[in-house]
Formats: C-alpha cells, sequence, structure tokens
C-alpha cells in the first residue's frame, strides 16, 4: 500500500543526514528514508536508539542537531518545502504549524515560571491569540487531555505535579496554536505503565479530535499499535520496513521489525537454578526504612517502607515490581546498607547485618552486591572500565598485577564486551555497554547475592531484553541470588521465581510466579497487568483504568489500605474503616487485602469481561 | 614513547591555549634564570636621569631612581611568580582538601569547618596582612603565608560545593556501598571530577594574589627594596605614567600577560576535557 506523495499532509523523499566525523569525512546517520502522511493521521517512527528516529522527527521542522546536516532529499509539510526554508522562515513555522512534544516533560519546563505562562507562550510569541483567549483555550485543551481541576492547574509550578501531568501539559503546549502537524517524542517512556495507559488515551483522543496529523517516535512495538495508522521501522538510519500498523503488526516481513516484537515479548523462562537450603541466604524479617529525621518511637519522618519481609534461596530470583515512589529501591539501598533499617533486621546466610555501613566487614560487603538503575552515573566518568572493573578485585580479594588482568578478562567474557573497551572511559560506551560494565563490576566482587535495581529501564528494548538473558545466563552458571527490581511486570513474570509487589512501601502482594499468572490477585496486581500494552490493535480501547475514581472519605483516622484511593473493588464500610489483613490465597501467595480469594477472582474477572 | 605524550597533549590544545602555554613557559624561564641575564644588580644606579627613554645601555630605559628598568623586571620576576604560584597551590590544596574531608566526613566537621571559614572570609586579607607584618616582620615566608591562608576559604566554598554534589552521585553510593574507606571515596572518585573546575578557581586565585601582593608592596608591607615584585615595580614608578614611561608600562604588560596566560591555558585545559 503505497501514498502518493504530492497528496500527502506531509511527506519526505531521499532524505540523508550527515554528520561530521573525527577524520574530517562525515558519517551518515539517515539515509534514503522516504515517507508520506496522509492528513490527519498518525505515523510511527521506530527502532532503538541509534536507529535515527528522532533525527528524522526533528528535521520534519527543518532542525538538525548542531554539527549534523540534510545532505540530500526533500520534506515538504503541507505546501512548505521544509528543506528550502530559511532560519526566519523556519522559526515562523515551529511552535504554530509545526509542534513537537519533548521525551522528558520534568526536564522541559522551566522549574521557576508557573506552567500556565509556558503553555501559552508559544501562541502569544507567534502573536496567534490573546493572553486571554490563549488561557482559555489551554484550559479547553487541559479538560480535554484529562488533567485534574483544569481551571487552576495551569497555576502551579511544576515540581507541584507528576510526571504524567507534565507530559499532558507539554501536549497541550503543542496544540495550542493548532498545529497541523504534531511530532511526539517518546512522550510515555519515562512514565510508570500504570500513568502511560492514560496518558496514552488522552493523546490520542485528542489528536483525533482535532484531526492533526502526528508523528509518533517510539521504541515500543506494542504502544506504536495503540496510537499509530502507519508504522515506518528503522534501523541503522534505514528504512527496514514500512506500512499498515496492521500489517506490521500481524505479518510483519522484516527479520528486524520481528527481533523487535520478539523483545517486546519477554520469553517464559522455566530454567530456575533456585537451591532452597533450611537457612536462607538473605533474609529480610519486618523492615521498616524511611528518610529524614527520626521522632521519639525511633521511626523516620518520612517513613517509605513498612513491615517487609522476605527470603532469598541461593539461586534464586525474587522480582520486586511497583511503580515509582513504593519504595522498591528503598529496599535494595537497606540491603545494602546504604540506608539503616529504622526497625526489624537482615540476615545474610543466618547472621543478622549490622543495619548500615558501619560494622559490616569487607566479606559483607562482598558478598551483597548492588548494581543501580542509570549506568550513565554509577560508572565514574573519570575513570577507565579497567580501573572500574580492577578496583573490587584488589579491594575484596587482593587480586593485581597479571592475575586481575586475567579475572578481568574473564568478566568481559561474560558480559560478551571486547577487550578494546578496557582503555575507555564510561562516557564513550554506548548505554547497553555501560550497564553490562555495572554488572560486571558487580560480578568482580564474586558476589552471592547482586540487587539489580532497574537495570533495564533505562534501555531500549532489544537492549534491554539482551541484559535480561544475560542476567538469566549468570544466575545459572554462577548460581547467584539475584534481587530484580523493576517496574515492568511483564519481564519480572517472564524471568523470577518469586515476585514481590510493592505499593507505596507496603507489600500488596507476594507469592510464587505461578500465582501470578492467573487471577485471584490483589487488586493493585491486577491494575498493573492490565496496563502493560498489548502487541494488540485496540488494546488501548478496551484497556479501562483511565477514568479516575471518586476519592474516599476516609471513615476513621486509623492506618488504611494505601491502594484505598485506587481500588476499583473497594468495599464501603470495611477497607474505609480498618486496615486490611494479610491473607494467603490458594496458589500460595499472600495478598494484604479485606477481599478473600473468591471475590479478588470475581474482580478480576469483572474487569477483563468489562 | 613517553617523551611524545606530553608533546601530543601540546597538539591537541586550541590555538589560545597554545599562546597561554607559550606565556607561561615564557615566565617561568623568566623566574627561574632571569637574574642570570640581568645586565645589572637590582639595586644599582645606573643612569643621572630618571624615567629616561630604552636606549641600548638600557633596552627598557630607567625607573625613578635611575636604575635599570630590564634587570629589575628580569630579577623582580621570580617573587611574583614564585610567591604567586606557590601560595596559590598552598591555598588550593588546603581548600580542597579541607572541603573533600566535609563533603565526604562527619556532619559536624562540615558544620564546624564551613562556619569557621565563613568567619575567616570576613576578616578583610589586607587587614590581616598589615597585622600579620606588624607583628612578625616582612619576610617572603609571611608573606607566602599570609596570601595563601587569605585565599583558603574562598577556595573550600566552592570545592566543597563541587564535592557535595558528586559525593550525591551514584558511583560514590557504589563506593560506598563497597564498604571503600572515606580517604579512597574523597581522592579517586570524587577529586578527578572536580579537577577542572578546581583549575579554573586556581587561574582565579592566582590573579587575586598577584593582585594582594602587588597590593601589599603598594603599603609598603610586600617584598622590601631593593628587591622588588612586579607589583612593587609598578607602584614605585607611579610618577612615571603622566610621561608614558617604560619603566611603569612594562612591569604593569608583564603582570597582564602573566595572568592573563594562566587562564587561557587553564581554560583551554578545561575545554578538552569537555570535548
Amino acid at each position: 500500500m503505497t501514498i502518493d506523495g504530492t497528496s500527502a499532509h506531509v511527506s519526505v523523499e531521499g532524505l540523508r543526514i550527515e554528520v561530521p566525523g573525527a577524520d574530517g569525512r562525515s558519517i551518515v546517520i539517515v539515509d534514503d528514508v522516504s515517507f508520506a502522511i496522509p492528513r490527519g493521521e498518525v505515523l510511527a517512527l521506530i527502532g532503538e536508539s541509534g536507529s535515527g528516529k528522532t533525527t528524522i522527527a526533528l528535521s520534519l521542522m527543518g532542525y538538525c542537531r548542531p554539527g549534523a546536516r540534510i545532505a540530500a532529499g526533500r520534506v515538504r509539510v503541507g505546501e512548505e518545502e521544509i528543506t528550502r526554508l530559511d532560519g526566519e522562515r523556519l522559526r515562523a513555522l515551529r511552535g504554530r504549524r509545526i509542534a513537537y512534544v519533548a521525551q522528558n516533560a520534568g526536564a522541559s519546563f522551566n522549574p521557576s515560571r508557573k506552567l500556565m505562562d509556558q503553555v501559552v507562550e508559544p501562541a502569544l510569541s507567534h502573536g496567534l491569540l490573546t493572553r486571554e483567549a490563549a488561557e482559555a483555550k489551554a484550559v479547553d485543551l487541559f479538560r480535554g487531555l484529562g488533567l485534574p481541576e483544569p481551571e487552576t492547574i495551569g497555576w502551579r509550578y511544576p515540581h507541584q505535579l507528576s510526571g504524567g501531568q507534565l507530559q499532558r501539559l507539554m501536549a497541550a503546549m503543542a496544540l495550542l496554536t493548532g498545529p497541523e502537524l504534531v511530532i511526539l517524542d517518546e512522550p510515555t517512556t519515562a512514565l510508570d505503565v500504570t500513568t502511560q495507559i492514560g496518558v496514552l488515551q488522552a493523546f490520542r483522543d485528542t489528536v483525533r479530535k482535532l484531526g492533526t496529523t502526528a508523528v509518533y517516535v517510539s521504541h515500543d512495538l506494542a504502544v506504536v499499535a495503540q496510537m499509530a495508522d502507519r508504522v515506518v521501522v528503522l534501523n541503522g538510519g534505514r528504512i527496514r520496513e514500512a506500512g499498515a500498523v496492521r500489517e506490521i503488526v500481524d505479518t510483519p516481513r522484516d527479520d528486524y521489525t520481528r527481533t523487535l516484537m520478539a523483545a517486546a515479548r519477554p520469553a517464559e523462562r522455566s530454567d530456575s537454578s533456585k537451591r532452597e537450603t533450611p537457612v536462607p541466604l538473605l533474609r529480610v524479617d519486618s523492615v521498616w526504612a524511611g528518610y529524614g529525621g527520626v521522632d521519639r518511637t525511633g521511626q523516620p519522618n518520612i517513613p517509605v517502607l513498612r513491615d517487609i519481609s522476605l527470603t532469598l534461596q541461593r539461586g534464586e530470583m525474587l522480582g520486586v515490581i511497583g511503580e515509582s515512589g513504593s519504595g522498591k529501591s528503598t529496599l535494595a539501598r537497606v540491603i545494602a546498607g546504604l540506608l539503616p533499617a529504622s526497625r526489624g533486621e537482615v540476615r545474610l546466610d543466618g547472621g543478622p547485618l549490622p543495619p548500615g555501613l558501619r560494622g559490616r566487614t569487607k566479606e559483607m560487603f562482598g558478598r551483597i552486591q548492588m548494581v543501580f538503575q542509570n549506568a550513565d552515573t554509577a560508572l565514574n566518568p573519570a575513570h577507565s572500565i579497567r580501573d572500574i572493573l580492577a578496583r573490587p578485585l584488589a579491594f575484596f580479594h587482593g587480586v593485581t598485577g597479571r592475575a586481575a588482568d586475567a579475572e578481568i578478562a574473564k568478566l568481559l567474557d561474560q558480559i560478551r564486551l571486547p577487550k578494546t573497551i578496557l582503555s575507555r572511559r564510561a562516557p564513550e560506551l554506548s548505554g547497553g555497554q555501560k550497564q553490562r560494565v555495572n554488572l560486571a563490576r558487580a560480578l568482580a566482587a564474586r558476589p552471592d547475592v547482586i540487587l539489580c535495581d532497574e537495570v533495564t529501564s533505562a534501555l531500549d528494548t532489544i537492549v534491554g531484553a539482551a541484559i535480561i538473558d544475560l542476567l538469566a545466563e549468570l544466575r545459572r552458571d554462577l548460581g547467584l541470588a539475584m534481587m530484580f527490581i523493576s517496574h515492568d511486570i511483564s519481564t519480572v513474570r517472564s524471568i523470577c521465581d518469586e515476585i514481590m509487589v510493592l505499593y507505596l512501601g507496603d507489600v500488596a502482594h507476594q507469592g510464587p510466579r505461578a500465582a501470578f499468572e492467573t487471577a485471584p490477585w490483589h487488586p493493585y496486581t491486577d491494575l498493573l497487568i492490565r496496563s502493560v500494552p498489548e502487541m494488540r490493535i485496540g488494546w488501548l480501547d478496551d484497556a479501562g483504568g483511565a477514568d479516575s475514581l471518586p476519592p474516599v472519605a476516609a471513615r476513621s483516622s486509623a492506618d488504611l489500605c494505601r491502594f484505598l484511593d485506587r481500588c476499583a473493588c473497594r468495599q464501603a464500610g470495611l477497607c474505609d474503616t480498618h486496615f486490611p489483613i494479610r491473607r494467603t490465597l490458594p496458589a500460595g501467595d499472600t495478598v494484604l487485602c479485606h477481599l478473600d480469594a473468591l471475590r479478588l477472582g470475581e474482580a478480576a474477572e469483572d474487569y477483563s469481561t468489562a | 614513547m613517553i617523551a611524545a605524550r606530553p608533546l601530543r597533549w601540546v597538539g591537541r590544545l586550541r590555538p589560545s591555549g597554545k599562546v597561554g602555554l607559550a606565556l607561561v613557559l615564557l615566565w617561568a624561564l623568566v623566574a627561574l634564570l632571569g637574574p642570570l641575564f640581568a645586565p645589572y644588580s637590582i639595586g644599582a644606579f645606573i643612569d643621572q636621569s630618571v624615567f629616561s627613554r630604552p636606549s641600548a645601555q638600557m633596552p627598557l630605559g630607567s625607573d625613578y631612581l635611575g636604575r635599570d628598568v630590564l634587570s629589575r623586571l628580569l630579577s623582580g620576576a621570580r617573587y611574583t611568580v614564585g610567591l604567586g604560584a606557590g601560595a596559590t597551590i598552598i591555598a588550593c590544596t588546603i581548600g580542597t582538601s579541607l572541603a573533600l574531608t566535609s563533603a565526604v566526613g562527619r556532619r559536624v566537621f562540615d558544620e564546624a569547618m564551613s562556619r569557621f571559614m565563613d568567619a575567616f572570609t570576613s576578616i578583610p586579607s589586607k587587614i590581616l596582612a598589615l597585622v600579620m607584618v606588624a607583628a612578625f616582620g616582612s619576610s617572603l615566608g609571611l608573606l607566602l603565608l599570609v596570601t595563601a591562608l587569605t585565599y583558603v576559604p574562598g577556595n573550600y566554598r566552592i570545592a566543597r560545593s563541587l564535592a557535595v554534589n558528586l559525593n550525591q552521585m551514584d558511583f560514590v553510593q557504589v563506593a560506598r556501598a563497597r564498604g571503600e574507606p572515606i580517604a579512597y571515596i574523597a581522592v579517586r572518585e570524587i577529586l578527578p571530577n572536580m579537577i577542572h573546575p578546581l583549575l579554573a578557581d586556581l587561574g582565579l586565585r592566582f590573579v587575586f594574589i598577584v593582585l594582594l601582593l602587588s597590593a601589599l608592596s603598594f603599603l609598603g608591607l610586600g617584598v622590601q627594596p631593593p628587591n622588588a615584585d612586579l607589583g612593587s615595580l609598578v607602584r614605585e614608578n607611579m610618577s612615571g605614567i603622566a610621561e608614558g614611561a617604560p619603566a611603569v608600562l612594562v612591569p604593569a604588560l608583564a603582570i597582564a600577560s602573566l595572568t592573563i596566560g594562566v587562564n587561557l591555558l587553564i581554560d583551554a585545559l578545561k575545554g578538552k576535557a569537555g570535548a
């Protein structure tokens, strides 16, 4: 199926973009890219980082990153030949007829100015609307995008809103001038799945209603399947496959597209290397922890974790899952000793660990290793990769010189990186390579337990899937116990033996993987599972969830279930008066909920048929 | 191999950096070898006329007492370069070490040290120098000490704010979770990442210290006659300004080229790291 390039609203023909290389010759980063978008349709550009998808999207505004230039081809939007316009004419176009929504709205807003001032800015600077008219239109858009309190939300500052809300405000800013083309650059990648679903629905409904042509940049094929009419699959700056979304999702012809699809659906792994011993390798007993000062009873002012218990056997992989702010990383920090627990204790091989760093022996430090989420900041930019890997060897095991070189070579083998990277520094590596080095540094300590804090969250689907394969392999080969912290329940369900669901510091649901395959489960687990986009067109229409529940007026001042406000199956007179009990379900999992297995099962049933 | 390495480093500097490096090297050479090439002794009265124009005998003319300006410049540069560089290095070493200890060490130390530095900053540097010189008499050692101490708090402030930020970084958390001693964290994890902003600060401090030395000389508290640093050369020949005498212009240009050279070099080093 092809579209006539001249009748389409947006057309790109033979686009080539180059950047100057180190040796003076130019490097082609986008080559021979052509596509067309009919008016009012949504085109998705999909690929991993480095595929040129953002570069192409930006070229639609006639913009290239510093150094890059459009070497050949033409870009046309409506009547305008973008590639032939000068700076002045492009400025008149940008933000007015072509608008851009960036990936990280949190970083894109100026923290010292009220949101309304920033949202109306493009309309005012192009002289399209008066201040009053712009504000009125902005409030309409806020309402359309499902923002709470649309009349007053604009008078707040960025830090007072959540990431999902900021992303919607950013879309409102882009749409305010009534652009004919909107470019959405990975607008939901930084969001939790439960937040993403609402933002996606709001974006799609608004774009549809206004009849705007849109370009949606993403690395997630499942999200694209919900948003786009047509898809262009990119790899290494070239088009691998292009067509209607249904063709791409149902009958992908290109190998690369199939790889993308496979990476999005993590394969089930049944090979558990768990070895049970009477005394578990790691045991966390009723741990409470938080930040801020400590009150008279010894509890922190900002409590984060409440009464967390878990055990980790040798070779076991425990998945810890929850949204941002659920306390997953805090739990890892407590075990690593970076944040002393205010109550409860952590035991390693039956022996209690001192709560903080002080008092822990070198052996204890070496046996528990934490891998931080963001490899960009977890590797010291001033050190070479060799220094980074050699330090734990020397520090924990006194291995230096030739023996250390041999062990580093072995580590590189395990993480599949070439020896040539040893002399480089972390900023010179790609995201996936950095995460591998991050992992290798933990392995260099020869640990028993590895705490992996969202190690794949900052990575592309394909790169992330490779890291997960690597983790599973290391666990099998080295018999390591791992705590795998993630916000992605589909990954956790595919690789972990045990799963723990945290909600605002409470263990909402905990049990073996099998219990997470079918209902009954905790209402929050249900929400998490339903929020993961499926590779199925029309999933977003079927998925409810975006409609917010009315807030609950607590009937007693007692501690209540923290999920109450968002729970679809809460029971008046029970959930709003008493703290829930921990009950065991038939599959051996425990939930923190008033409802029993039967009613939880019914609730999940209701949703899937609704 | 090893000999080739510094040259490659020079080759990578941008042009302004090469100019800076040349100026710094020139002044380092003058400081080291200047007196050997000075045609006359520093205190010798050569000419009957004061503020004379350059001649074959005296390439830069004579000063307000008829002494040879070139000789005084060649002999005086070592005080400015030596005292300036020495005091800068002492100030930055003390300031940065204390700052690192504050950042990675206990809160109590940080609080106490920061308040002490605040108090120290409130003492006017020239008054402090005045009191010290009055109490102990002017000597090169004392000048070095006074100028160094004066600039410790400023360096401490900057280094501490850099170190505190770096201390929050994940790679420092990783080192802590590994049980590394705080000395390792300070020196190996934090220090290498703050070296470039600190170099910029070092250049600035050097300029301040050269100016402070000149000011002290102006007040008669600095390097004592017949010796003179570049600042004293400017001060003692002030009356020649109306005639545009080289005796006052050349030392002023010397101070300018030295401080500009240091800063050009440091800025170029910074740029190299950023690229």
